[in-house]
């Protein structure tokens, strides 16, 4: 049982993925760390834009990772939960226990 | 005939010293990108043949064209080859793949595989950019891509190209061959580079140096992509902007490190799918 569990570890792979762009205005860039996520899915269901999505990786293993589709229009989209005139807390990372998402702007 | 100068030939190269058919495993990766696509086979642990061909509209077409121009002449048929790993924008779309996996992976794969001393990777694609930190052991540990903008881009280059008619692989070469530095282009945006590349030579600015000057933008604008993920020695540069000695030369200014560039940089993402494919054979005959 040990040896599963130790070959286990070994070939699991935690890799951080940044989503997102620069441009003129800014880096808006959404990043997951796959070692503390653990693909329950939470964020998916928090997210009033649907921005995030649950894959299986390369590695076999379930992740959360920003959808194609808005990649390209983060800083668009995240718009709403961002007000310019004070923060409010993002429901994203307030839904992730392992703390695996951060945004960059 | 109008004189196309972004334009470049589809090639494929093959062993002359290894006979294929006492390989224990024959394993292919097939890397289906948006400018071009590549094939390439392993015979074990070798490269035994590949091929770079233009991308079509189809990806299954592309996938396959890359497919038969690797295998031409060499007697491999594609019934030989016993895995085989899609990987690249269209990699849903390699009809014959057993399994795909992200270019990101297959890069760090790759790359490793040629200099096992890499810990970064810089992918310059067609139409992205990438760039790849993995560990000792070739496994991705972050990842960056840039595909909302073509300035980064080995597009950029061909449309540059064409707007000083200039064959694209000249514009390393002559942006090094320069009297003084280049002036700073204000727009790195290719859709604007019209306007301000024909408003420097008129200003008299030669046109090594207007060249060079766009060689320093993009250099530049992927140094600060890199740098988002932090640099740690080895670097390699892949894809097809790595045979671009101009840009090539000017990042490895910025980093203040040498870069390792493949004997074939644009093969780099087929490679690792093929050596993904070849592990993926190892462990479903194991089991």
């Amino acid at each position: 049982m040990f040896g599963w569990l130790l070959n286990r570890q070994m070939l699991t792979l935690s890799y951080i993925a940044n989503y997102g762009y620069t441009d003129a205005s800014g880096n808006y860039y959404i990043t997951i760390d796959s070692q503390k996520c653990d693909g329950c899915g939470k964020c998916v269901d928090a997210c009033p834009e649907k921005v995030l999505e649950i894959i299986t990786d390369d590695y076999d293993d379930l992740v959360a990772k920003v959808r194609d589709e808005v990649v390209k229009n983060l800083k668009y989209i995240c718009g709403p939960c961002k007000p310019t005139s004070g923060a409010r807390e993002l429901r994203c990372l307030m839904s992730c226990e392992k703390e695996a998402i951060t945004h960059s702007w | 005939m109008a004189i196309v100068y972004a334009g470049w030939k589809e090639y494929s190269w093959k062993t002359s010293d290894k006979d294929w058919t006492t390989a224990k495993t024959i394993t292919a990766g097939v890397d289906v990108g948006s400018v071009s696509s590549q094939a390439l086979v392993l015979t074990d642990n070798d490269i035994f043949c590949y091929s770079n061909v233009h991308t079509g509209s189809s990806s299954p077409d592309s996938a396959h064209k890359a497919m038969n121009m690797a295998l031409e002449g060499t007697g491999i048929k594609l019934e030989d080859v016993q895995f085989t790993v899609g990987t690249g924008y269209g990699r849903v779309n390699v009809p014959f793949a057993n399994k795909t996996i992200t270019e990101i992976s297959c890069h760090a794969r790759g790359a490793h595989w040629l200099f096992p001393s890499v810990r970064t990777i810089l992918d310059m694609g067609g139409q992205d950019c990438k760039a790849i930190r993995c560990d000792e052991q070739g496994r991705l540990t972050q990842f960056l891509m840039n595909d909302k903008c073509a300035a980064g881009s080995g597009r950029s280059m061909e449309i540059l190209g064409e707007l000083l008619s200039v064959p694209v692989e000249d514009i390393g070469p002559r942006s090094l061959d320069i009297k003084k530095e280049p002036p700073t282009v204000s727009s790195t945006c290719v859709v604007f580079a019209k306007s301000e590349a024909l408003s420097l030579l008129r200003g008299g600015v030669p046109l090594n140096e207007v060249i060079a000057a766009y060689c320093d933008a993009l250099a530049h604008r992927v140094y600060t992509l890199v740098s988002r993920i932090g640099m740690e020695e080895d670097f390699v540069i892949s894809g097809g902007i790595a045979k671009n000695l101009g840009v090539v030369r000017r990042l490895e200014k910025l980093f203040g490190v040498k870069a390792h560039i493949s004997f074939e940089p644009q093969i780099i993402g087929a490679l690792g799918a093929a050596l993904f494919a070849r592990e993926l054979l190892e462990k479903s005959a194991s089991t």
